[in-house]
C-alpha cells in the first residue's frame, strides 16, 4: 500500500497507519511527513480544554456534529493520560462519540499521553498534521483533563476553547494564571447547574481586568451539552474567533510563529541527538569523573566538550 | 519510542453489564496497554470501524447477552473487510460448547468467568502480531 498517496485520498486505513507509524516514531514516520506536508495548513484546529468531567468529550461530539450539518469534515484526536507507573492507559473518551464513528465525514483518534505533561501527547501536533493533508477541514484536539497549567494546546491549535462548569471554586480561581488564560472563547457547560451567574459574573470580572491590547474579546458562552443546548451558538462563536483571526491578519502571524517553533524544536531535537553521539564513549566518561571527584567544574567541562564538538 | 500495545474493549450488543470489562480493561491498563474502552451496546459496525480508526493489535469482545454466536463473528468479518489483521478474543458468559465454533470463526481465544486476568494477559503478550 502506497500510504501517503492513500492518505491524501482520505483513506481510513492509511490515516490509521500513518498515525500509529508517527505516534511509535517507526523508521518511515520522517518520509510520510515529509511527503504530506505540502498538502498541510488547510484544516482549522480547535482546542477543546479543560478540568477532568467538565463535558468535554460531550460537547466535541455536538460540536463535531454541528459542524458536519454545516458541511465540514472533522477530525479528531481525543487524549488521555498514560499511566506513570505501568504507561498503560484507559482511553475513554470514544464513549461519548459513538453515534459519530460511523459518519464517513468524521475520523476519531484516542492518544495517550505517553509522559508528557502539557495536557497532550508529543506526537498530537504531527498527528494534526495527517487528519489536515487527510482533506478534514476541522481538526479538533481535546486535551486531558487539565488543572491550571497545561497550556501546550496554544502552541497547536487556532482557537483554544476552555471548558469550564459551575461551582469548582471562588473567584480568585479566576485571576490565577493558566488555563484561564487562554481561553479564545470560554463554555460554561452544565449551565442548567447552580453557581452559573456567579461563574460568568467571575469570568467577565477577569476579562475586565485584563490588560492586554488585543482586539478579541474572550466570548463566554453557555451550554447544556448533554441536552444539546447552546451548541449552535458556540460554534458561531468559535467561527467568529476564526473571521476575526483572519481578517486581522494574526491568522497567519500565528501560524508562522508555530512553523518557527517546530523548526527550532526539531532542530534542538537533532542537535541533541548529534551531540549524544559525538560525546559518547570514554573520554566524556572520564570528563564526566573528573567533574565528580571535584577536580574539575561542570561549567568548564561543558565548554571543552562545546570547543571539541563545534571545531 | 517504545511501541504499546492498543487494546479495543467493546461490548457488541444490547447487553448494558460492563463490570466485566471495566475490571479487565483496568488490569490491561495496569499491565502497560493501551485501552481504548468504547462502552457498552454497540453494533458490529461500530466495533469494526473504531478498531480500523484506532488502529488497535487486539479486539477483546465482552458479552453476557447470549448472542456471542452471531456477534462475535460478524465483528469478526466486518474487520477483514477493512483491511484488519486483529487478534480478536472474547469473554464473558459463553457455553464451552460454542467455543469450538467461536474459534473457527475467528476468535483466538476464549476467556469465561473466572479466568485470572494475568492469563488474559500472558495470552495477548505471547500472541500479539
Amino acid at each position: 500500500m502506497d500510504i501517503v498517496a492513500e492518505l491524501l485520498n482520505g483513506s481510513k486505513l492509511a490515516i490509521s497507519r500513518a498515525i500509529t507509524t508517527v505516534e511509535n516514531e517507526y523508521d518511515e514516520a520522517t518520509e510520510i511527513m515529509q511527503k504530506i506536508y505540502p498538502n498541510t495548513g488547510k484544516a482549522y484546529v480547535i482546542g477543546i480544554t479543560g478540568p477532568p468531567g467538565a463535558g468535554k468529550s460531550t460537547l466535541t461530539d455536538k460540536i463535531t456534529k454541528e459542524y458536519r450539518s454545516r458541511g465540514k469534515s472533522v477530525g479528531i484526536i481525543a487524549v488521555d493520560p498514560s499511566s506513570p507507573f505501568s504507561g498503560g492507559a484507559i482511553l475513554g473518551d470514544r464513549i461519548r462519540m459513538n453515534e459519530l464513528t460511523m459518519d464517513d465525514g468524521v475520523f476519531i483518534r484516542s492518544m495517550a499521553t505517553r509522559g508528557s505533561l502539557g495536557g497532550m501527547s508529543r506526537k498530537t501536533a504531527e498527528v494534526v498534521k495527517i487528519l489536515d493533508a487527510a482533506g478534514k477541514d476541522i481538526v479538533i484536539i481535546e486535551t486531558v483533563g487539565v488543572g491550571q497549567s497545561e497550556v501546550d494546546i496554544v502552541k497547536t491549535a487556532d482557537t483554544t476553547l476552555v471548558v469550564l462548569v459551575p461551582g469548582l471554586g471562588d473567584d480568585i480561581q479566576a485571576i490565577k494564571a493558566g488555563i484561564l488564560e487562554i481561553g479564545d472563547v470560554f463554555a460554561i457547560n452544565k449551565a442548567d447547574r447552580e453557581g452559573v451567574e456567579r461563574l460568568n459574573l467571575e469570568m467577565e470580572m477577569m476579562l475586565d481586568l485584563d490588560q492586554s491590547e488585543t482586539a478579541w474579546r474572550p466570548k463566554i458562552m453557555r451550554t447544556v451539552a448533554s441536552q444539546n443546548q447552546g451548541v449552535v451558538e458556540l460554534v458561531d462563536a468559535i467561527e467568529d474567533h476564526s473571521t476575526f483571526l483572519t481578517q486581522s491578519g494574526m491568522l497567519e502571524k500565528h501560524r508562522f510563529e508555530r512553523t518557527r517553533n517546530e523548526i527550532l524544536a526539531m532542530l534542538d531535537e537533532a542537535i541533541k541527538i548529534y551531540l549524544m553521539k559525538k560525546v559518547a564513549g570514554s573520554k566524556f566518561e572520564s570528563l564526566t569523573t573528573e567533574v565528580n571527584e571535584r577536580k574539575n567544574d561542570p561549567y568548564s567541562a561543558v565548554k571543552s566538550v562545546l570547543s571539541e564538538v563545534l571545531k | 519510542m517504545e511501541k504499546r500495545i492498543r487494546v479495543l474493549v467493546a461490548k457488541p450488543g444490547l447487553d448494558g453489564h460492563d463490570r466485566g470489562a471495566k475490571v479487565v480493561a483496568r488490569a490491561l491498563r495496569d499491565a502497560g496497554f493501551e485501552v481504548i474502552y468504547t462502552g457498552i451496546r454497540l453494533t458490529p459496525e461500530q466495533i469494526s470501524e473504531a478498531a480500523l480508526q484506532e488502529d488497535v493489535n487486539v479486539v477483546a469482545l465482552s458479552l453476557l447477552s447470549g448472542a456471542h454466536n452471531t456477534l462475535f463473528p460478524r465483528i469478526v468479518e466486518m474487520m477483514k473487510a477493512k483491511g484488519l489483521d486483529v487478534l480478536t478474543i472474547g469473554g464473558g458468559v459463553i457455553p464451552d460448547a460454542d467455543i469450538p465454533g467461536l474459534k473457527a470463526a475467528g476468535i483466538a481465544e476464549v476467556f469465561t468467568p473466572g479466568t485470572p486476568t494475568e492469563k488474559i494477559i500472558e495470552y495477548i503478550k505471547a500472541n500479539v502480531k
